[in-house]
């Protein structure tokens, strides 16, 4: 028997015809009970991992609610809609965003933005940034130069990704890496293992600091970046 | 001798309320400042580039900061002048003709655009283009345009960057492009069908 767990949400979804558990241990992720009824599973939208004022005023609340409300949301609409009667309709996130990859653009568009906005919330956090411990630590030491050099090449790269896109921090084997891509491109795709992302689409930070780009991306490395999640994802 | 940001053809309140003066003052005054700067930064000491015309550099730089920098001048400034106030709604003159003859009738072609730029993923534009004698719609990413690209003569533009319409209708990038319409310069449109 197999459940679906809600990718980093609390939310539980009834059985469905795959089993996938995928997330952090900080939010917490809950198996349905095993039944033999098979209830069809849409992607749902997480809830933010915490309240819609905590970031302010770094990232206000009226950039949550649309960014969250209406961007991620329609994410999440339009991927169902685009699921609903294919063979994709039970199948989890990361399994649809991989079908779609270079086949359904339309799709992979949508749900890949499901699945970085999934990701991207727990990336951040009140009273977060700054330098981490942990495995992170000891990996940007040993493969980024430290975290001087670490904060300057990401901050290089989050600025200068052109257009609408993100900048993560990722695994490609065992190699720590700083990887730019655009649109709803992410590096889970390239056999990468995703470990923290910025979203620098405009939308993320239009409202709170317009064109001033920098300034979200300090305030992201300075004051927001869950570096427990991060290495929860090492785990 | 410096590339230069071309002032405004019109008043920056002179598109509100489809596109607000706050709006002009970041888009023009920030972004559009932003890229001329940097454009004067890199080729300040590039023999290949200075004295050359934005579009030069435009059209001779390889894909990269260099051509962002340049196209996206040379967009914005196309982009100010496809609009304006006291204008939009249906077209008149030679390109009206071209329209029907192309799309079958305005509305047709006002869906077609209005879908190309609402329904591009990311950042980029859409644009009406002279193709061969034919108008077409076309849409291009990031900073690129049809010049770049050889898909025609550009006519008309409407920036679909979120910094477009993000202050005056958030998320909404249709009810933008529906503005747009209301301020639709034909008569540029018309002078670059006329030169093309």
């Amino acid at each position: 028997m197999k459940t679906y767990c809600a990718l980093f949400g609390a939310v539980s979804l009834a059985v469905a015809s795959h089993a996938f558990m995928v997330g952090s241990p900080l939010t917490g992720v809950s198996k349905a009970p095993a039944s033999s009824s098979t209830v069809r599973m849409a992607v749902a939208l997480p809830p933010l991992p915490f309240e819609d004022t905590a970031l302010e005023p770094l990232i206000s609340k009226r950039t949550l609610d649309i960014h969250h409300g209406k961007h991620h949301a329609k994410y999440v609409t339009v991927t169902n809609e685009m699921i609903k009667g294919t063979d994709l309709e039970n199948a989890s996130l990361e399994e649809i965003v991989k079908a779609a990859k270079g086949k359904n653009q339309g799709l992979f568009n949508n749900a890949a933005q499901v699945w970085n906005h999934n990701f991207y919330w727990n990336c951040i956090k009140a009273n977060g940034g700054g330098k981490p411990t942990g495995k992170v630590a000891a990996l940007i030491d040993r493969d980024l130069g430290g975290f001087e050099a670490f904060r300057k090449q990401f901050a290089a790269d989050s600025n200068g990704n052109f257009g609408s896109g993100w900048t993560w921090l990722a695994m490609d084997g065992d190699k720590l890496k700083i990887v730019k891509t655009s649109n709803a491109d992410l590096p889970l795709t390239q056999g990468m293992t995703p470990l923290l992302v910025i979203d620098v689409w405009e939308h993320a930070y239009y409202l709170d600091v317009q064109n001033v780009r920098a300034q979200y991306v300090d305030n992201f490395l300075d004051k927001l970046v869950n570096w427990d999640f991060v290495n929860a994802n090492l785990a | 001798m410096a590339i230069e940001l071309p002032p405004l053809p019109w008043d920056k309140n002179a598109l509100a309320p489809h596109i607000s003066a706050e709006t002009i003052d970041y888009h023009y005054g920030k972004h559009h400042a932003a890229y001329v700067t940097k454009l004067n930064g890199m080729i300040k000491d590039d023999p290949a580039y200075t004295g050359k015309s934005v579009k030069e550099i435009m059209l001779a730089a390889p894909a990269g900061g260099l051509f962002n920098n340049a196209a996206q001048v040379w967009n914005h400034t196309f982009y100010w002048n496809s609009m304006a106030p006291n204008a939009g709604g249906a077209p008149s003159g030679p390109i009206a003709d071209k329209i029907n003859a192309a799309f079958g009738s305005f509305d047709n072609f006002k869906s077609q655009f209005s879908t190309a730029a609402a329904g591009h993923f990311g950042s980029g534009w859409a644009w009406l283009v002279l193709k061969d004698g034919k108008l077409e719609v076309v849409s291009t990413h990031d900073a690129s345009n049809p010049l770049k690209e050889g898909l025609g003569t550009p006519l008309l533009t409407c920036d679909v960057w979120e910094h477009a319409y993000y202050v005056d209708y958030r998320n909404a990038r249709p009810a933008y492009v529906e503005a747009w319409w209301s301020l639709v310069n034909w008569e540029w449109a018309n002078a670059r069908l006329a030169e093309a």
